[in-house]
């Protein structure tokens, strides 16, 4: 297994050779050593490879990914993650804030909890958080599911377009135009898929979660809902 | 109007003029604020204010069309493998897919192709149009990341990150429903016809310190090859400059209020951000200062019309200028031809900035699939080019009458200015005079 200690060599080194790979590489697994909260580790990956990250992480790590599994022991800084095409990235600790920003798609799995704006502009990645999450999470989210097993702090869902927020523990308080809605049968598959994808099949009751998706009053721009903007 | 002997001539205030009584009773009456494209339309020290000292005793002119007077530029030399070089000065500024229809993109790109620039994406992706029809692209990374794909940075010539853009620094974008259609929709993984709120700032950093790592890793994931711009809207140009070259910037775009927009409030648009003129001379200020000066290039934009305001540009330290709202008008937009049509909308050719509403007749700013067939963008793309030729050509002028064999060669000392406030903003001595406002020269 190929192996970088970063201790002694550069990111940019580590980086480059993941670019270099092609899609039918045998060198499937990949392993990173020391990373000591380095920024944008393996960024940019463009091909199934596993990378394994034996440490914590700074800004960015996994940023844009498309097709790796990622999987970091220990804690992500910010950004774990963002605008992730497809793929898989696991924080096996905590994450710092805007956790999966912007995501396209993949799943992203946070072991820990997850700072403010975890799932910030989300478009169509599904986000899973064992623990709780920080305000302002799913900000602006477009599409695709955010999990959460822990609780949720302020204006969740703020602005909320299409995505779908589950969350097991408390919820502080909602964003404007997010609602909570009743689950239909539909939902309740989908989030046992999600769970299911994530390893977690029967680590909680379906029914001890609630839904949260938009009101959609803020689609077209109404004077009655100015305190809302 | 007849007026009795015994009145006096009505006379409208200056402060509740026409349009601003206008204003009152429309915001009255339907209890929204105007929204329209374009940028500020009122008269604020522009490139008008300055004239150039063209080459008499004291200086030694180069013969016109003759002498040879270098145009091209290269930007991005500071840390990218690739730096882009352009053989004009004159780019063109980014604008979307979805602000304005697919033809029009392509035009952009026939049209700064055939000369040697380059065209900006906007807020909701790359598409194939402008790809494939633009030899050098830069692919805006905004804070929306509409349709943001890394398949894309890594096909683009260089990367813009967007901060803010001159008609509203601060602003978040508001593309309305009228123009989100089922592709434009698709592009921005959101349905069709709702409104768009763009957030005003970046979802994943907080700041200068930030955006240095963000650009690291924009970096990384492109393999340290292609240019990065920093765009702000002009409001602190000084300390913008400064934090943008500390960031690691290749490139800093300033977008004066003159700039345009899709699609934004009119109190906005009038009343936030400084006119280009004025963002000048502190962004150079911060580059001499930092030695940086022709090492991180400075591109500006906002308002610029013809070649004297490109070599004003140039001459007060810009390495390079973009256009939009000129390129738009170029391709066809305001054309008296329509005239009859934007009278029926309630307006007049020359006047239109409702883009937001999708029904431009020119078929430039929409989405209206009938509306954009109406755009050749071949023809568009000549238009184009043909202006962007005229723009160099004059800027090629200016300088050989001021003795300059490359436009880069234009300074401060071949300008002065025609009022107090232009002499003072650009730091050039009123005309007639050696007077620089604020300033002792000797």
């Amino acid at each position: 297994m190929p192996t970088f200690d970063l201790a002694v060599t550069t990111v940019r080194d580590v980086n480059l050779a993941l670019h270099q790979l092609t899609p039918d590489t045998n060198q499937t697994a990949w392993q990173i050593e020391n990373p000591q909260g380095k920024h944008a580790i393996g960024v940019g990956i463009n091909v199934p490879v596993e990378l394994e990250i034996n440490g914590h992480v700074g800004y960015y790590c996994a940023g844009m990914n498309k097709h790796a599994s990622i999987r970091i022991h220990g804690n992500a800084g910010t950004g774990v993650a963002e605008n992730m095409m497809s793929g898989t990235v696991h924080v096996m600790g905590d994450a710092s804030q805007s956790a999966g920003a912007t995501g396209c798609g993949g799943l992203l799995i946070i072991d820990g909890d997850a700072s403010a704006r975890c799932g910030i502009s989300m478009k169509g990645i599904d986000i899973l958080v064992k623990g709780s999450i920080g305000s302002m999470s799913a900000f602006m989210a477009q599409a695709g599911n955010l999990v959460v097993f822990g609780d949720a702090g302020d204006a969740l869902g703020d602005s909320i377009y299409e995505a779908t927020i589950f969350v097991r523990g408390k919820v502080k308080s909602l964003g404007a135009d997010c609602i909570e809605k009743p689950m239909t049968p539909e939902d309740r598959e989908r989030l046992s898929e999600l769970l299911g994808r994530a390893g977690m099949e029967g680590a909680a009751e379906i029914d001890d979660f609630r839904m949260y998706g938009s009101a959609r009053e803020l689609y077209h721009f109404h004077v009655d809902n100015i305190a809302n903007y | 109007m007849s007026v009795p002997p015994n009145r006096t001539t009505p006379r409208v205030s200056a402060t509740f003029d026409p349009y601003t009584i206008s204003e009152i009773q429309r915001a009255a009456a339907t209890g929204i604020y105007d929204i329209r494209g374009g940028g500020s339309k009122r008269r604020v020290p522009h490139f008008e204010d300055l004239l150039f000292l063209g080459a008499s005793m004291s200086r030694y002119p180069l013969e016109g069309y003759r002498e040879k007077c270098g145009t091209d530029v290269v930007l991005g030399a500071r840390f990218a493998k690739k730096p882009i070089h352009l053989k004009t000065p004159v780019t063109i500024a980014g604008m979307s897919f979805g602000s304005l229809s697919g033809a029009a993109k392509e035009a952009l790109g026939r049209g700064a192709s055939a000369v040697g620039t380059s065209t900006t994406t906007g807020d909701g992706g790359m598409t194939e149009e402008e790809r494939g029809h633009s030899e050098t692209l830069v692919y805006q990374y905004l804070p929306s990341r509409y349709g943001m794909n890394p398949d894309d940075l890594r096909r683009c010539d260089a990367i813009e990150i967007v901060i803010g853009q001159g008609a509203k620094p601060g602003g978040g974008g508001m593309l309305l429903g009228q123009k989100i259609s089922e592709r434009v929709g698709k592009m921005r993984t959101l349905p069709a016809g709702i409104d768009q709120r763009s957030s005003s700032r970046h979802p994943d950093w907080t700041g200068p310190d930030d955006l240095e790592i963000k650009i690291e890793e924009l970096r990384e994931i492109t393999d340290w090859e292609k240019p990065i711009y920093v765009k702000v809207g002009a409001s602190r140009p000084y300390y913008d400059t400064a934090l943008a070259v500390k960031s690691g910037a290749d490139v800093i775009v300033i977008d004066g209020m003159q700039g345009g927009t899709a699609a934004t409030q009119e109190v906005f648009i009038e009343n936030v951000g400084i006119p280009t003129l004025a963002a000048i001379r502190p962004a150079v200020q911060a580059l001499q200062e930092l030695g940086m000066h022709r090492k991180v290039q400075l591109i500006i934009s906002g308002g610029i019309r013809n070649g004297a305001d490109i070599a004003k540009a140039l001459a007060l330290g810009a390495d390079a200028v973009s256009i939009g709202s000129a390129a738009l008008i170029a391709l066809g937009d305001n054309s008296p031809s329509l005239e009859a049509e934007y009278e029926a909308l309630g307006t007049f050719a020359g006047a239109y900035d409702d883009w937001h509403e999708g029904r431009d007749p020119a078929g430039i700013t929409t989405q209206d699939p009938e509306l954009a067939r109406r755009l050749d963008p071949v023809l568009a793309g000549r238009r184009l080019a043909n202006f962007l030729s005229v723009l160099t050509l004059e800027v090629q002028t200016i300088a050989r009458a001021c003795g300059k064999s490359h436009i880069h060669n234009l300074e401060p000392e071949d300008l002065v200015a025609l009022t107090v406030e232009a002499a003072a903003i650009a730091r050039v001595p009123l005309v007639g005079t050696d007077w620089i406002p604020g300033q002792q020269r000797y």
